[in-house]
């Protein structure tokens, strides 16, 4: 068995230098402290984008971007199509635990400062991330064209409308025309299964290469304790240690995917009828809640700004100074942790969980 | 390994063999139980894909002049109807007063309820009784041996 | 003063050159000038049928539209002027009981309204001089008179009703007439009103059943004829039924009986049977035939909406594990036709007829639940898959955290 993998490295080593591969394999470790655990929510996100590669390719040979088949096709894929129930809400409930883990762990590096320097770039490429897996979500929930997705996709572009001079060229440029139609249909998922893809390609595989120059952060009060020899700096191989404890956490993701596809299968709805009126209680996914509830307090009017405006306007700034973090809070590079910060991160967090629960309400 | 903090465990462990065999067998396992699924849904299913959309109706010369025929479209029934002239109708054969399934009566040349002698023109408007709105009027084309209908777009 | 006005207006008028004025009616010329209710039909008047079809003041008031003096409205020129109520409907009929002049304006006009107005109640009692009736322009306007397909005529279906309440609503004007006037209200709640509110614009209002200018109470004998023209089967039905001889010999109006005259909303089964809301219970007693007969029906009317409940629960629950039963659906919606049907067979007041169709409806409601069940069971034969690939998968867990374990433990001396 040794012989035959030594045979094959060898093999390979020859070819593209597998080797040093394997040397940084054996030499890549994973601090080890009370925070270890926040560790494995990137691996986490990675692996739940892997399953909605998977799935969507599978969707993907019986969905129909049209608006007379995209609803019929889904709905064909539910009940006709072998295993198609379980494809569709394992894909429905990959992206949703997918965007749950991202924030996880966009937040977990947030407060225990993983930002600092040298890792501003991993920072801000994981930010670009997040807000691709948001676009994701956006566009993949018109996609079946029900009831629902259709007036949410309708109240969502129609924000962008609201932006003065450019805002009536970006609800055009989102919908393919001035209405949602079937025009939005074909371009959302154009978005959704070619543009978003290869950008989060991209930017996922600067992300990991960056992870694996840099290796993981060790959070500054951790590293104080060890710098003061109250703490020994203790770690764990990457392979297989760590790796393993990742794979057991992606068993277990599955596990959960495939009962809650199983138990809760993800609904379908009704088809969309553009001509209908606006149903009661549309509202978009989850995780836009806290946005869309915060616009639903912003007076018409604030200052001179439309209200609309005025709120994206707000929630713009706020992203540019979440993205540039590592640039504002410089001093956390230097090993000092301002307090601020970590109270803007309570802030923020508790800010979209009071806003998105007062959407449910 | 060299860098493990684990105090060393009481009692005796199993051995590497069961643990490698249980760890092999639970891999192979889960990989059938996930591959089965996908191969499963990549082979297309028997039944064609035209679940609500369109449906074949029914077989050119199948049905004579003047005369109806329910046919199922998507959940719900439909009627098809063959004029005097030879032409195709089709309509939504539920009918909008309480949802009984309407039919073809060949002595008056309209479509009728049994319900409650709710009466629509080949139109499909409700021209006598207690519906309230006329029949949905589905479109139908012949193509070769089939007379397939299907939803106006 | 207002006297000075007028002649001033008409010093201006006539020292303006009759070509400069044009062919023009000196009826409305005037008319607009003055104030208050002698303007009010100059002001309207041109939107008025009678105008729109080329007619002047002066076709129906007499008078010279040529002359712009006081003198138009002199008798010599024929001028008749505004008649008194009680001579309205003669006023309205020297043109609209003249079937060869009606036909210049509108080949299918009738013109038996006079004559039918003459059998009204209105009628009748407008002859005898009462003038609170209804005349004509009670109900169609005066000078704004629009044909009864516009949907701003008083005339027209959708406001119907609301011009007979304009009178029979007002407790006020109605009294003395011993009459009630809750019939608006009534109606108002009924399922025909609910139906022409949807726009469905056959739906009947109150001249419907009542007539419009004929307008009168049907008759107790004549009440099934009156539904019956809409309701055909639940008339035939009613017409062999052992009711209609009892009904008649105890002058019981039929239909309105049970449903009620004005405000008849949309029936429900617990009206038939022996329960609190039964209206058989309000003749029949226990012991008798009728009443075994309706605790029957009731039953039967129970049993097939409990089945088509029950096969609906279960397919609906299937739907939603995402199985598909369109078929079974399509089954169960022939036992729901059942279901209506046996609510007309209802109308024979023989328990047997209702049974026939709730015994069939029955048989396709337990079969479309059973292929509801069998859908159920395949979902549950797809947990069982999902629980086998669970155990595959704690296995590999457990495996994995052993693994970890062994590795990580120091390795024994």
């Amino acid at each position: 068995m040794t012989t035959v993998y030594r045979r094959v490295l060898s093999w390979l080593d020859e070819r593209f230098g597998a080797g040093s591969i394997e040397e940084f394999l054996r030499h890549k470790t994973v601090p080890v402290h009370r925070h270890t655990v926040w560790y494995y929510f990137g691996g986490m996100t990675l692996f739940l984008f892997i399953i909605q590669v998977l799935t969507g390719i599978l969707l993907l040979l019986y969905y129909r971007p049209t608006p007379n088949d995209a609803f019929e096709s889904v709905q064909y894929v539910m009940t006709q199509v072998r295993f198609g129930w379980l494809i569709r809400s394992v894909h429905s409930w990959s992206a949703n635990l997918m965007i749950f883990t991202a924030f996880v762990h966009m937040f977990s590096v947030y407060f225990l400062k993983a930002y600092r320097k040298p890792r501003e770039l991993t920072w801000i490429t994981g930010m670009l991330l997040l807000f691709l897996v948001m676009g994701f979500g956006f566009s993949g929930y018109l996609l079946p064209w029900n009831t629902l997705a259709f007036f949410a996709t309708k109240v969502g572009t129609e924000m962008a409308g609201s932006i003065p001079v450019v805002g009536k060229w970006l609800l055009i440029y989102l919908r393919g025309g001035e209405e949602v139609t079937g025009a939005t249909l074909t371009r959302f998922f154009g978005f959704h299964v070619a543009v978003l893809p290869g950008l989060a390609t991209l930017l996922l595989a600067m992300h990991l290469l960056l992870v694996q120059r840099l290796g993981m952060s060790v959070p500054p009060g951790v590293e104080k304790a060890i710098g003061e020899g109250r703490q020994p700096a203790r770690s764990m191989p990457f392979f297989p240690n760590f790796l393993l404890r990742d794979i057991m956490g992606w068993y277990a993701a599955l596990g959960v995917l495939g009962a809650l596809a199983a138990i809760f299968p993800w609904e379908l709805g009704t088809k969309a009828d553009p001509f209908a009126p606006a149903p009661a209680g549309i509202h978009p996914e989850w995780y836009f809640l806290f946005m869309f509830q915060t616009l639903r307090y912003i007076p018409a009017k604030v200052i001179f700004l439309e209200g609309e405006f005025a709120g994206l306007l707000a929630f713009g700034a706020a992203a540019a100074v979440w993205v540039a973090v590592p640039f504002i809070d410089y001093k956390a590079g230097f090993g000092r942790v301002t307090r601020f910060f970590t109270g803007l991160g309570v802030f923020a967090l508790g800010y979209m969980a009071v806003m998105s629960a007062l959407a449910l309400r | 390994m060299e860098t493990s903090d684990r105090s060393p465990r009481e009692g005796p462990q199993p051995t590497r063999r069961l643990i490698n065999l249980m760890l092999g067998s639970g891999i192979l396992a889960s990989i059938v139980a996930f591959i089965y699924p996908a191969i499963r849904y990549i082979i297309p299913p028997l039944v064609s894909e035209s679940t609500s959309r369109s449906v074949v109706a029914a077989k050119v010369g199948e049905l004579k002049n003047n005369t109806g025929e329910i046919f199922k479209f998507g959940s719900k029934p439909a009627l098809l109807v063959r004029l005097t002239d030879g032409t195709y109708r089709a309509f939504s054969a539920v009918c909008t007063h309480l949802q009984c399934t309407v039919q073809y009566r060949e002595d008056i040349h309209e479509i009728w309820c049994a319900c409650h002698n709710g009466i629509y023109d080949l139109e499909g408007r409700n021209v006598s009784g207690p519906p309230p709105r006329p029949l949905e009027v589905f479109e139908v084309h012949v193509q070769g041996e089939d007379v397939v209908v299907s939803r106006k777009a | 003063m207002k006297k000075i006005l007028v002649a001033l207006l008409m010093l201006v008028w006539a020292l303006i050159p009759a070509a400069a004025r044009g062919d023009t009616d000196s009826c409305i010329t005037c008319h607009s000038a003055l104030e208050g209710k002698l303007a009010e039909p100059a002001k309207v008047f041109d939107q008025d049928i009678h105008h729109q079809s080329g007619l002047t003041c002066a076709d129906c008031h007499g008078g010279d539209l040529h002359d712009d003096s006081l003198n138009a409205m002199s008798p010599a020129k024929g001028f008749r002027g505004a008649p008194k109520k009680t001579q309205v409907p003669e006023f309205c009929a020297r043109c609209h009981s003249n079937v060869t002049f009606m036909h210049n304006f509108n080949p299918k006009a009738r013109a038996d309204q006079y004559s039918q107005y003459l059998t009204s109640v209105h009628g009748k009692r407008l002859k005898q001089g009462d003038t609170k009736v209804a005349a004509c322009v009670d109900c169609h306007g005066v000078h704004n008179m629009l044909p009864a397909s516009d949907t701003r005529s008083p005339t027209n279906v959708a406001n119907v009703a609301t011009t007979c309440a304009h009178c029979h609503a007002n407790a006020v004007y109605m009294k003395g007439y011993g009459i009630p006037t809750d019939q608006f209200a009534r109606y108002q709640k009924s399922v025909h009103a609910e139906t022409l509110a949807q726009g469905d614009t056959s739906a009947p209002t109150c001249t419907t059943c009542h007539g419009n200018h004929g307008a009168t109470p049907p008759g107790v004998s004549s009440v099934p004829n009156v539904c019956g023209t809409c309701h055909v089967f639940f008339a035939q039905l009613f017409e062999k039924s052992p009711h209609r001889a009892a009904f008649a010999k105890l002058n019981l109006p039929g239909c309105v009986q049970c449903h009620s005259n004005h405000e008849i909303v949309k029936p429900v089964d617990d009206w038939v049977g022996v329960g609190p809301k039964s209206v058989c219970a309000n003749c029949h007693t226990s012991g008798e035939k009728g009443y075994t007969e309706a605790e029957g029906m009731a039953q039967d009317l129970a049993k097939l909406r409990e089945g088509i409940e029950r096969a609906d629960t279960t397919l609906d629950t299937a739907e939603r594990s995402g199985m598909e039963v369109s078929s079974a659906r399509l089954e169960l919606a022939s036992a729901n036709e059942d279901l209506v049907k046996a609510r007309v067979n209802v109308h024979t007041f023989n328990e047997a007829e209702v049974r026939k169709l709730t015994d069939q409806g029955a048989g396709i409601s337990t079969k479309t639940h059973e292929a509801g069940l069998a859908a159920l069971h395949e979902r549950d034969v797809r947990r069982k898959g999902l629980g086998v690939a669970l155990i595959t998968i704690v296995i590999t867990i457990g495996g994995l955290y052993l693994k970890i374990r062994q590795m990580e433990s120091p390795p024994r001396s």
